[in-house]
């Protein structure tokens, strides 16, 4: 019998295949289908607070727009008693994730505020979910940053929620570190339970007859997975928070990949997007149907094989790596 | 029981706080100044407020007030507790049910905001008219003069209606008393639970039609019993008054306050007494204790049940010793012998003389009227009236508040007589429309009515502009209660909340010595002072003021407020005027906040706390020099060279001296010159568009869509460029029509609103600079006189020549003058650039009828007129009749039009041989399609005048009269959706089907945009609006579909941010269309919530997504053999949320009912879906008749 089980931040998953945030996790219907094709934990869709601070701005800007202006119409839309601004309807959604399931539901956050960072994680944590995500989607074109400045951003806010929940707490970083290795360091000791690599952004495209710049959604490609797989091989066993593998796993191999390279989970979207929920059982049969053929009995087993600790050649991690891969193609 | 609580709301919540509370049904439909009443009632029943009963009322909207009297009606039939609430016209229309009801004795209660009836004029302001209008209907009349009269008279009128079993209006003064907001003690469930008898809602219960006890009511009765039937109802018209009075007892023991059918207040041995009812009273109260106080004698009754009239309790009231008696009314009734209740007192008294009950000829009866339309009715005013009745033989029929210098029957007051308490902190501020001013004050009268003993009342005037408005706020606070129901006189605080203002209007005259005042200053702390027009400086010197100041905008800016600077100024206000000591009131303010804004989220309350922080920090006080700095002059109204009416009649309206026109000035029948905005520069842009020639591709887009006509086109011979500003620009003109000449592209910098639909909608983008297009904002100031010599320039260039143009395309229309400009619409407005096109298209033959609305109010508001007219003295007449009346009115015209070209076309006949066969021949068959063939029946006419001259003949003069009527005109009946699809469509439904040439445009804004944005069959489902508060649950009615079903009818639906081409040939083609045409025009509204600026890309969205179908249906293909429908959209390629969920009024039903809001979409979304499908099916049907009968 082939053990697919694994710990990811002291949860313990029937298997390492767990679908990232994504627009699927926002319904019942796909989360119920999710663990029904096999998925160990879900991660939640993101709350972003600046979401909510932008629509609170924007229902009272344009609640009052135009008002009090002109006898006949002194405003345009009548008084509620209440609205339901803020994470509420998010949170039911935890509520209702956690009722429909049996597997863990880890909720993901993207604050713009000290305060929301910890107010919404805790609220979280209330809410029923097992883990948080923190997604620290952030793009530094302020020019009067410093790199620390950047990174100290980082270990503030993880260090704001640690203290604010009890429950296990995932950071989702970005590639963009001069020091990748030296900030999954400090984040470990900042005391982050997981970290996950990489976040991927949407770079926005250009238009040419338009003249104009805008959002481009691509979904991955398994070759996206490589940038994911050096630095978790080059992390594991170096730092004592788990690793979650993302951007690229596609299929069984890629989910392997992540696996001998030392990640706890491997997070998949695209593929889900693409192929729907049913494509977790797909990639899971995949997984177990070629450790069988190769005589493996356990994701453990094979966890950081090929880390740059335990592969043959950890050079390969580095940066001849990329001379190698040059000269290889000329 | 509980305690009654405090509260700061207007006449209008307070009067639905208790008809909510004691109604099972109720019936609304919007009108100014009631709409707010039905608002209140739909948001408590949605909100699951429940009556004194336990149960939630059920609030429907109808149609019309028709409709909503009706729905009363039957609801009253079958035994319900109902109401309804309504002014105005809207009380006109209901005044067939009030006969109905009062003759079947069933109970209810209208709640009147007393609205002036549309005369020579609509106004939407207060007086008795409407009421005055009911008299004769049998229903009950209960006047309240002050916001907690109008909360406790509200209860006492249900109360009585109940008991006695005559229905009541009670009404209270449109906007005086409707928009005062005032502290008042709130009446509880108790208190109504104990004012209404069980046992006569029992019996009224009783009396339901119902199939378990059947019987027969609203027969038709003949002479033998109609007469005697009648007289049935006169037991419960004498009972009532005792009813009403042992009503008000009961309401005295619960609350303390205790009303008689009149009260009388003053000397108890006065000679000179006044009768007067509603908000009136109070300043008359005012006054007579001031009077009194200084030794005259002097008093004032007032009027509580008017109707029915109780001569007895009248006596009674009166001090003996009245020798003379003014009865003041509020409204005119030409060719009576005089206003209706001076008609009452007098036969009263006459009566009473008559049957020895009162000695005769004791006391002098004279009659005035007062306040039509709001006029202010002040201290001053009602001295002027004691005075008056101090004269041997004091004028009678006299007229009060204006000069009336045509039959003279105005008295004469002294205006700067004042009873103002000097007690209290009287308080003016001067915003700008969108700044928030009116609701800061709102807020602080609210603040203060809580945190302390003082009383509070505001009053808000607003002015006639939707973009860049100005609003006043009078604001009194102070210990002792509060009867000025008159704006405040004497101020000891004004502020200027727009720096604008200051070179416009004089806003010190009212302050006191010593005063302060508060300015938004957006120079630096050392310039404000020199910066001040020299005249405001020698009021400040001469005042000996104190003056701070702080730069509102910056700040705002800053804390993320916007344009809002009301939170700002607010907090100054606070600090500096010592209402409430300094920490406390900043304490109170950011309560508030949180309480206002919380809701709202955490985010809106710390923008509104940052914002009071550093209002603190950045409020300085102004240093006086002893002599005045400046050299800034105060700005005229209208320039020197406009014409004599514009300077002596508009242009004292234009800065609120309008009170100061004698009679003699106005027309006697509302007929007012146009061609009259080019004269109001109002400069309210901050920043305008710039024409970047070079990167222009001369589509015409942007003028187009210009909602105010200040983006103009035109193509001309280069030699007219000779003496151009040096700043002039144009550019070769693109195309094969005009070869050497060239185009230019101006902005009216003084007239733009700076709404920015222009640079949104231009397609060229500069290479270099992808951000820039071919037309830009920039900042106005520096633009302002520069540009101001180039338009004028633009404007002397000749207008091209209209048979060169391709007048059915963008760019051809746009090179033909617009005969609508600068009108007072909404900056970014929807409905206006369709307007804009009919004007440029027709205008010059278009004679226009106009619903009630917003397009009669941007189209009609005076003081000035955006119609034009061209240089060949030709232009729009637009005339507003009614709102329910538009489609026949309109039709009115075309039956004259057609009645008249037919008698011509006969005149012609038997003057054919004087004229000549040939030119007769010509004028009766010439063909008028086109503009080319109406300006050569033009010509023809033209030579038919000349040969008329010469004859004696007096068909010949007959013809003379009506030549004109030989060329075609075009007849356009416009309108928003509320009345095509609401109120006026049964007349639209039969106009349509009449197959006369009429034209109608609907500018569908999906909702009641004038007042305030209420449902309307047009509100899609899923939308959140008032009346609708939950989300309309159904889908929009499809006008079109049904309008296409008759076969005759041109139909077409527009959408011109979708496709502006399609809208310019429906234009086109619905005029050319010798039958009735229907033009349905998306109009995107700042009722949606939407980013105005971005308006036609949501009209975009809106057929993107299945929202909108664009379509034309011309019966003429049919009649040819093709397919009268073509289909001009595409499949609907957009989710619907991504239309809806642009706008807040759908997008706020996921805020207050998640739940119903993804199932209201979700049924949109199928709506969307099943339309399309609906209308591709009938563009593929074959039609095989040709005609469509």
């Amino acid at each position: 019998m082939i053990d697919l089980s694994t710990t990811y931040m002291g949860l313990n998953l029937k298997n390492p295949l767990v679908p990232s945030a994504s627009p699927l996790s926002a319904k019942l219907d796909s989360i119920r289908k999710l663990e029904d094709a096999g998925a160990a934990a879900i991660v939640l869709h993101s709350l972003f607070e600046e979401q909510i601070r932008h629509d609170a701005n924007e229902l009272d800007h344009f609640a009052t727009q135009g008002t009090e202006s002109f006898a006949e119409s002194l405003s345009y839309f009548p008084e509620p008693g209440e609205y339901r601004i803020g994470p509420e309807e998010y949170l039911a959604h935890i509520r209702a994730a956690k009722e429909a399931t049996s597997i863990p539901i880890i909720a993901s956050l993207n604050g713009s505020t000290a305060g929301g960072w910890t107010e919404y994680a805790a609220r979280m944590q209330q809410a029923g979910a097992d883990a948080l995500e923190l997604n620290v989607y952030y793009v530094a074109t302020d020019m009067s940053l410093k790199s620390t400045d950047v990174e100290q951003r980082y270990l503030d806010i993880l260090k704001a929620v640690k203290s604010a929940v009890s429950i296990p707490v995932a950071i989702k970083l970005s590639p963009y570190f001069s020091a990748p290795g030296g900030m999954a360091r400090q984040l470990d000791e900042a005391g982050a339970d997981a970290l996950v690599l990489f976040n991927r952004f949407y770079q926005p495209d250009i238009n040419i007859n338009d003249l104009e710049v805008g959002p481009h959604l691509v979904l991955s490609t398994s070759d996206e997975l490589r940038l994911p797989l050096r630095w978790i091989a080059i992390l594991h066993g170096r730092i004592a928070a788990n690793l979650a593998a993302t951007s690229g796993v596609w299929t069984a191999t890629d989910l392997l990949k992540a696996m001998m390279a030392g990640a706890d989970i491997a997070q998949a979207c695209s593929v889900l997007l693409h192929d729907g929920e049913a494509a977790v059982g797909r990639i899971l049969a995949d997984v177990t149907k070629w450790m069988e053929t190769h005589e493996y009995e356990s994701i453990r087993q094979m966890k950081g094989s090929l880390s740059q600790k335990a592969c043959p050649d950890p050079e390969a991690f580095e940066r001849a790596n990329y001379m190698k891969t040059l000269n290889s193609y000329a | 029981m509980s305690e009654r609580r405090m509260v700061t709301i207007d006449g209008n919540q307070a009067a639905s706080h208790v008809a909510h509370k004691v109604s099972e049904v109720i019936a609304i439909y919007p009108i100014t100044p009631s709409s707010t009443m039905g608002e209140w009632a739909d948001e408590w029943s949605s909100q699951g407020q429940a009556n004194i009963w336990g149960t939630i009322p059920d609030v429907v909207e109808m149609q019309s007030e028709g409709g909503a009297s009706a729905a009363v009606h039957g609801a009253a039939s079958t035994g319900a507790l109902t109401t309804t609430f309504t002014a105005s016209q809207g009380l006109l229309l209901m005044i067939p049910t009030m006969f109905k009801m009062a003759g079947e004795l069933l109970p209810t209660v209208f709640h009147v905001s007393a609205r002036t009836v549309a005369t020579h004029a609509l106004s939407i302001f207060g007086d008795h008219s409407d009421v005055m209008a009911c008299r004769s209907t049998g229903f009950g009349a209960l006047a309240s003069g002050s916001i907690q009269e109008v909360m406790d008279m509200a209860l006492i009128t249900h109360a009585s209606a109940i008991e006695s079993r005559v229905p009541f209006i009670h009404f209270f003064d449109g906007f005086r008393s409707s928009h005062e907001v005032s502290k008042i003690e709130e009446l509880t469930l108790e208190d109504m639970r104990a004012m209404i008898d069980d046992d006569a809602v029992a019996a009224l219960r009783a009396r339901a039609l119902t199939p378990d006890m059947p019987k027969l009511r609203g027969t038709a009765q003949n002479p033998d019993v109609f007469f005697q039937a009648r007289e049935t109802v006169n037991p419960y018209y004498d009972k009532c008054p005792a009813i009403v009075q042992a009503a008000m007892d009961r309401f005295a023991k619960i609350t303390g306050r205790h009303y008689h059918l009149f009260d009388y207040f003053g000397a108890p041995d006065a000679e000179r007494v006044m009768m007067i009812m509603g908000s009136a009273a109070e300043a008359t109260h005012e006054a007579v204790d001031y009077l009194n106080s200084k030794g005259e004698k002097v008093g004032v009754l007032k009027v509580r049940l008017y109707r029915p009239f109780v001569p007895e309790a009248m006596f009674a009231a009166l001090p003996p010793t009245v020798k003379k008696l003014a009865v003041m009314d509020r409204t005119k009734e030409p060719g009576a012998e005089g206003e209706p209740m001076y008609k009452d007192v007098v036969t009263a008294f006459g009566e009473a003389c008559a049957a020895g009950e009162r000695p005769p000829a004791l006391t002098t009866i004279i009659g005035g009227r007062y306040g039509l339309s709001s006029k202010e009715f002040t201290p001053a005013m009602v001295k002027g009236v004691f005075d008056n009745l101090t004269q041997d033989r004091p004028k009678n029929h006299f007229t009060v508040g204006i000069k009336e210098d045509v039959t003279n029957t105005s008295i004469d007051f002294d205006p700067n007589f004042q009873t103002e308490d000097t007690k209290a902190v009287r308080a003016m501020f001067y915003g700008l429309g969108s700044d928030g001013t009116v609701g800061a004050n709102k807020n602080s009268i609210k603040i203060i009515g809580v945190d302390t003993p003082n009383f509070a009342q505001g009053y808000f005037v607003y002015d006639s502009k939707k973009a860049g408005s100005m609003t006043v706020s009078h604001l009194r606070f102070g210990p002792n209660p509060i009867r000025s129901t008159y704006q405040v006189t004497s101020a000891n605080f004004v502020a200027c909340h727009n720096w604008a203002f200051l070179e416009k209007y004089d806003m010190l005259s009212k302050i006191v010595d010593g005063g302060t005042f508060l300015i938004n200053s957006p120079f630096p702390e050392n310039e404000t002072w020199d910066r001040l027009p020299r005249q405001v400086q020698q009021q400040i010197i001469d005042k000996q003021l104190k003056v701070y100041a702080i730069n509102g905008f910056q700040v705002a800016k800053d804390t993320g407020m916007g344009a809002r600077v009301n939170t700002i100024m607010q907090t100054c206000f606070f600090a500096i005027s010592g209402v409430l000591p300094r920490d406390e009131a900043i304490e109170a303010i950011k309560r508030s906040i949180k309480k206002e804004y919380g809701r709202k989220g955490e985010e809106v309350v710390k923008k509104n706390w940052n914002a009071v922080d550093q209002a603190l920090e950045n409020m300085y006080e102004i240093a006086i020099t002893p002599q005045p700095t400046s050299d800034v002059p105060m700005r005229p109204a209208v320039p020197a060279e406009a014409p004599e009416f514009v300077r002596e009649v508009l242009g004292p309206m234009l800065v609120f001296r309008g009170d100061d026109l004698p009679t003699s000035k106005l027309p006697c029948d509302g007929t007012f010159p146009i061609d009259t905005t080019q004269w109001e520069k109002r400069n309210i842009a901050l920043e305008i568009p710039v024409w970047d020639p070079n990167v222009c591709i001369q589509c015409g887009k942007c003028a187009l869509v210009c909602p105010h006509a200040t983006i103009r086109m035109k193509v001309y011979d280069p030699k007219h460029l000779d003496n151009a500003p040096s700043t002039f620009k144009h550019a070769k003109y693109i195309g094969k029509e005009f070869p050497g000449w060239v185009t230019t592209i101006q902005v009216a910098p003084e007239d733009c609103t700076g709404c920015g639909v222009c640079v949104e909608v231009c397609p060229a983008k500069n290479k270099q600079e992808a951000r820039l297009k071919a037309i830009n904002m920039e900042f106005q100031p520096p633009l302002r006189e520069p540009e101001r010599d180039n338009y004028e320039f633009f404007l002397k260039l000749p207008e091209v020549d209209r048979s060169k143009l391709r007048i059915n395309t963008v760019k051809g229309s746009q090179f033909l003058q617009p005969l609508f400009e600068y009108s007072g619409a909404c900056a970014g407005c929807g409905e206006t650039p369709y307007y804009k096109l009919l004007s440029q298209l027709f205008g010059d033959r278009a004679v226009i009828s106009n619903a009630t609305g917003c397009s009669s109010i941007y189209g009609g508001n005076l003081p000035t007129a955006p119609w034009v007219v061209n240089p060949h003295g030709r232009g729009p007449a637009w005339c507003n009749s009614l709102f329910e009346d538009n489609a026949e009115f309109g039709f009115g015209y075309r039956l004259t039009l057609d009645k008249h070209a037919q008698y011509a076309r006969e005149l012609v006949e038997k003057l054919r041989d004087q004229l000549g066969g040939e030119l007769a021949d010509a004028l009766v068959k010439a063909t008028q399609k086109t503009d080319a063939e109406i300006d050569a029946q033009r010509e023809r006419v033209a030579i038919l005048k000349e040969k008329l001259a010469g004859l004696q003949h007096p068909e010949a003069k007959q013809l003379q009269q009506l030549a004109d009527a030989l060329v075609r005109k075009s007849v356009w009946i416009v309108g928003g959706d509320g009345w095509a699809y609401d109120i006026g469509y049964g007349g639209l439904d039969h106009v349509l089907a009449s197959g006369r040439n009429i034209n109608v445009l609907v500018l569908d804004t999906e909702v009641y945009s004038n007042t305030g944005g209420q449902c309307s069959k047009a509100t899609p489902r899923a939308a959140v609006a008032k009346f609708a508060a939950g989300g309309k649950p159904m889908a929009k009615k499809d006008l079109g579909l049904m309008a296409i079903t008759y076969g005759h009818v041109y139909v077409a639906s527009c959408a011109m941010g979708a496709n502006d081409q399609q809208t310019v040939r429906a234009f086109m083609e619905a005029e050319a269309y010798d039958g009735p045409s229907l033009v349905i025009a998306y109009s995107h509204c700042i009722a949606h919530g939407i980013n105005m600026r971005t308006g036609l890309e949501t009209q975009k969205r809106a057929v993107d997504s299945g929202h909108v179908a664009l379509f034309r249906f011309n019966p003429e293909l049919a009649a040819q053999g093709k397919h009268p429908l073509q289909l001009d959209s595409k499949e609907p390629s957009l989710a619907y949320q991504e239309f809806a969920y642009q706008q807040n009024r759908f997008k706020m039903l996921t805020k207050i009912k998640p739940a119903q809001a993804k199932e209201l979409i979700e049924l949109a979304q199928q709506d969307a879906k099943r339309r399309w499908d609906l209308y591709e099916q009938l563009a593929q049907a074959h039609r095989a008749d040709g005609n469509g009968n």
